[in-house]
């Protein structure tokens, strides 16, 4: 027990400022009251859904649960089930196989809902593209509020993405 | 000029390019008899796949990648385009099951006698469609059809089923795991993968060489800089493209720091998965520290696009060759005291040793592999067993363990985390001087190329054919998730639900690398 206390006072709080929210992320305007999103931006609750990455994203928002970026510091935590979730993370591209079993996530989250897209793939189809296997980006298959590129997207701008999807900035 | 394998009896042809490889044809009628000799001298399979050569020699084919003691054999069988079958090869290689099926769906040749269910395919295409056919549009699309998986089912007093996924609780790609249980323990786990196929092989015949290594890179993004080596490696022997000394030997360093970025994450989640949350912390803060290094010389996070055929896409100047290595002092440290603190934590001790445990025998019979692999007694390692060119000359330590539990796992990362930071050291100690990148050039016809790199997870192997224009005839990336998803269903026997998170990820296999 000693040595874990020493190294957690040795390390101290690498945690750093959260981003702001950037209303050129938006794909369409903003659906939630003022009242609803005062409570979403303490208490939010966030399922992923990997509709078919090739796992760079799943790194990056592994990321931002470490300490630098401290996604929960923020009251935004990743739950188990959609049917607890406020928004979904989804990457993509959406492969045709995971085409109903995100419809159905999406179907199962209670309204009012936000859907973010992130990385290359959720924002355009990517490299994948659109093929026998692949829908291409997230909103052909879902609608999307806030879609985040990059490849992958770093912790910062997730958290961007996220953050704007609960800002009241207009587009 | 033809060479006799020892024991063997096949003719081969030497493969151009940086590994030690050979390629051989043989009749359908032989290649049974080939793989029992591979596997009487103890050769492992690497991979089995098909390709469509209806467009050339006619029919189809059947390719397998055989690991032999001091060399790649690839195997190319010719297939009728009238009956493109081949006898079962699962009770020789267990692992050439799912490999089997996946070939059935992706090409239409059928192993005769083998498990008849489909694998990749789920409700995408129907079953007489085979979208790697030269004759099938990549862009064509199908009404979207219920799976229907045929599931085994276990009965009895007590018995009961849990679906689990394709979404899984946690961020984690989606694949489906089907328990059956009584009580809390796990008689059954049935895995059903295939839900992230996005058509990676297809899509490779549409780009050139050169944009073929991007699409490599996102095969399984965790191992990034593996596959793009892998493929690099493969499309240079094709081309006879020779990378330079100091490209080859900043590949390594990339490798080596994917393997420690990866290992460094694994330890964290080893410890969240057993309520260790300090653990997660500490070690995704090293992580991170040395994700912004990456950033900051390779210009990416992970590498990606960093290898690229025919050398590097940047070099690496002496000064940030010191940032990189001031890094790894701290991380080095810093882990070796976590290290104690886990050894020392009885909570987490008992939760990890005896938990999930393949036995070298299994392990062996099975063909698990890589880091897995060793942590059940399988010393295979291609830096020490089939060194390229820089691995050659670094002497690696290969990292091991017996036991085959999940303690046995994080053991093994703990020994290759260490070992890879005085590669990288010694690595940038003696990088050779001169350029990091020589011209590709194009294939000139029909030519292979073979890559295999030993990535964090275990090896990963492209294939790599050209047509007469000198363009992508096929690509065939292999991820070594192939051989070890089947050893997690077996892992699993006896333990508890609640441990399955902590087996799973202390194998963290991809679903995207096999998904394909």
């Amino acid at each position: 027990m000693y040595y874990i206390l020493k190294q957690i006072a040795k390390t101290g709080i690498v945690t750093e400022p959260a981003p702001d929210a950037d209303a050129g992320l938006r794909l369409i305007e903003q659906r939630l009251g003022d009242a609803i999103l005062r409570r979403f931006g303490r208490a939010l609750a966030i399922r992923h859904v990997d509709a078919g990455s090739c796992n760079g994203c799943e790194l990056e928002i592994h990321a931002a649960s470490s300490p630098h970026y401290n996604l929960e510091r923020l009251g935004i935590k990743f739950v188990a089930s959609p049917r607890h979730a406020d928004l979904l993370l989804v990457t993509g591209p959406v492969s045709r196989h995971m085409e109903t079993a995100l419809k159905r996530t999406y179907d199962a989250t209670p309204d009012p809902k936000l859907v973010v897209a992130i990385g290359d793939c959720g924002c355009d189809g990517g490299i994948f593209g659109e093929s026998y296997a692949s829908c291409g980006r997230i909103s052909n298959v879902i609608p999307v509020d806030v879609a985040v590129p990059g490849c992958p997207p770093p912790p910062r701008a997730i958290m961007q993405g996220i953050l704007t999807a609960v800002s009241a900035l207009r587009k | 000029m033809s060479m006799r394998l020892p024991g063997l009896p096949v003719e081969a042809q030497p493969l151009p390019g940086a590994l030690a490889a050979v390629h051989a044809h043989v009749s359908p009628g032989a290649v049974r008899g080939v793989c029992e000799a591979v596997r009487g001298e103890r050769g492992r399979l690497v991979s089995l796949w098909g390709s469509d050569e209806t467009t050339r020699a006619g029919g189809y084919a059947l390719h397998l990648a055989l690991a032999l003691p001091s060399k790649l054999l690839w195997l190319s069988v010719p297939l009728p385009a009238a009956r493109p079958e081949f006898a079962d090869l699962s009770d020789i290689f267990p692992q050439a099951d799912r490999m089997q099926r996946a070939a059935r769906d992706l090409v239409g040749i059928r192993a005769v006698g083998g498990d008849d269910r489909k694998w990749l395919r789920h409700g995408a295409w129907p079953e007489d469609v085979h979208p790697l056919r030269k004759d099938f549009d990549a862009a064509k699309t199908f009404p979207q059809e219920p799976d229907r998986y045929p599931f085994v089912k276990v009965e009895g007093e007590g018995v009961h089923e849990m679906p689990v996924g394709p979404v899984h609780a946690g961020t984690i790609e989606p694949g489906h795991f089907r328990f059956s249980i009584v009580g809390e323990k796990l008689l059954r786990l049935e895995e059903r993968l295939g839900y992230v196929h996005k058509g990676i092989e297809k899509r490779f015949e549409s780009m050139t060489l050169e944009q073929g290594a991007k699409l490599a890179g996102r095969v399984s993004g965790d191992s990034t800089v593996a596959y793009a080596w892998a493929y690099a490696m493969a499309a240079e022997g094709a081309t006879r493209t020779e990378p330079p000394a100091r490209a080859l030997a900043l590949r390594a360093v990339m490798l080596e720091l994917e393997r420690i970025a990866n290992h460094l994450g694994d330890l964290g989640y080893l410890g969240n998965d057993v309520a260790f949350s300090f653990g997660f912390f500490q070690f995704w803060r090293l992580k991170e520290e040395l994700l912004r290094r990456q950033d900051q010389v390779f210009g990416h996070r992970y590498c990606m696009d960093c290898v690229v055929p025919g050398g590097v896409s940047r070099d690496l100047p002496p000064r940030e060759a010191a940032l990189l290595a001031e890094r790894l002092d701290t991380i080095e440290s810093e882990s070796t005291t976590l290290k104690s603190i886990y050894e020392d934590h009885a909570g987490a001790q008992d939760r990890f040793i005896m938990t999930g445990q393949v036995v070298p025998d299994l392990a062996e019979r099975m063909g698990l592999t890589g880091l897995a692999g060793r942590a059940s007694g399988q010393r295979h390692d291609l830096r020490v067993d089939h060194p390229v060119t820089p691995y050659a000359q670094l002497d690696v330590r290969i990292a091991w363990h017996g036991r085959g539990d999940v303690a046995a796992r994080v053991s093994v990362r703990f020994d290759e985390l260490f070992e890879s930071i005085r590669l990288v050291r010694k690595l940038l100690d003696a990088l050779p001087q001169g350029p990091v990148r020589a011209p590709f050039a194009r294939a000139p016809g029909e030519r292979r190329g073979i890559g295999w790199v030993e990535g964090w997870r275990g090896d990963v192997l492209v294939a790599l054919e050209t047509d007469a224009m000198g363009n992508v005839h096929r690509v065939h990336p292999h991820d070594p998730s192939w051989q070890n998803w089947p050893l997690v269903e077996r892992a699993v026997l006896g333990n508890i639900v609640p441990d399955f998170p902590l087996i799973n990820k202390s194998f963290n296999l991809s679903y995207s690398g096999q998904d394909l």
